[in-house]
């Protein structure tokens, strides 16, 4: 089996993934997306660079040069992890949001809008405080609470004026007033294999903005959620950001297709890079569940 | 394929600072202990390091 690794950089995560690869005695090959071009044709000599790989494992830090290459990949026939669909719609908070409702999991309540007017009068449909989040973007970067009608006039005027077209395809969603916690859910070929707590003083708790983690056992609740979310949007290796509302239980935020999980081995005790490789080896031998890409060419 | 690392000394690209490096690859970022700057590994023979890339709007999970 030979296993290709599409990547930006070489972060923790990714030399997990090497060990994890090499402690198998896997042929797998690195391929820096910052070397490719692709000519876009089904033409034999365009795919030949690739059709060697029995399945490529995507660990662009960049979600739009993952979602080219998955695209082109999947489109030539090449088994990928994760998918293209499935990188464009979690890629897109946006798609998310509709990929989650669709299939009927829990969200917090949800907006979208195209003008600083109308995304007003969706702020006050919700009712103060709410999050602005864009819609492409991760690691808790550029979230806002809004707080009251002078907040939401300057920052959504902000948003218009100083941001690029697509910060003006506004992302509203009610806030969670949440215990100081959320959760992230790992699902690997539809098993959640485990969770972590992340915990914060800070309202944005994501653990690139410092929050802490702990385990978090795997409850039915976390694990049916978690599982829905991940078979909403398409399926394959996932993290799974969940919020606790007093009233409905777990809600789920968002959906990572290139999740970062160094922060999450030592407290859940999982060898999550592990488990990651083992699913790729699986797929690419047919014996896990497909997730769709690997119609031929 | 064999992943290389190489374990050695090396000198910030930007502030001279001195950096320990341990099994570290091509592309692997690290950052120097003295001015905090995020270096990419761009050859371990000879060793080279660079300014990582800067980070941009779609970079994330």
């Amino acid at each position: 089996m030979r296993v290709g690794i599409l990547y930006s950089r070489v972060r923790a995560e990714e030399k997990l993934l090497f060990q994890a690869l090499e402690k198998r005695g896997l042929d797998f090959d690195l391929i820096d997306d910052r070397t490719l071009h692709f000519e876009l044709s089904h033409s034999a000599s365009a795919i030949e660079r690739f059709s060697g790989y029995d399945i490529i494992l995507e660990r662009c830090i960049n979600h739009s040069r993952a979602v080219a290459s998955l695209r082109i990949l999947n489109d030539w026939g090449i088994l990928t992890v994760n998918t293209a669909e499935v990188a464009e719609v979690c890629g897109n908070k946006l798609h998310t949001s509709c990929a989650l409702s669709v299939n009927g999991v829990p969200t917090p309540r949800t907006f979208t809008a195209f003008t600083p007017e109308s995304a007003i009068e969706a702020i006050e449909e919700i009712g103060y405080p709410v999050v602005l989040k864009p819609a492409v973007g991760s690691w808790g970067r550029l979230l806002s609470k809004v707080n009251d009608r002078d907040s939401a006039e300057a920052i959504l005027e902000h948003k218009e004026i100083l941001g690029t077209y697509h910060h003006s395809i506004f992302y509203i969603q009610e806030f969670i007033h949440k215990p100081m916690r959320d959760l992230r859910s790992f699902v690997v070929g539809g098993d959640t294999i485990c969770a972590i707590y992340r915990t914060s003083q800070h309202w944005i708790t994501n653990t690139a903005r410092g929050a802490h983690t702990e385990n978090c056992p795997v409850t039915h609740d976390i694990d049916e959620i978690s599982q829905a979310a991940a078979k909403a949007v398409g399926g394959g290796v996932l993290a799974i950001d969940l919020v606790e509302d007093e009233e409905r239980g777990l809600l789920v935020l968002e959906v990572n297709y290139t999740m970062e999980f160094r922060n999450s081995i030592e407290p859940t005790g999982v060898d999550i890079p592990d488990r990651i490789v083992d699913y790729v080896v699986r797929l690419a031998e047919g014996e896990a569940p497909g997730t769709g890409a690997e119609s031929p060419a | 394929m064999a992943i290389e690392t190489i374990t050695t000394t090396a000198e910030c690209p930007d502030c001279l600072g001195a950096l320990e490096l341990k099994d570290v690859m091509q592309s692997e970022i690290v950052q120097c202990p003295e001015c905090a700057s995020e270096l990419e590994v761009v050859s371990i023979d000879p060793l080279t390091l660079e300014p990582a890339p800067e980070e941009e709007e779609d970079w994330g999970e």
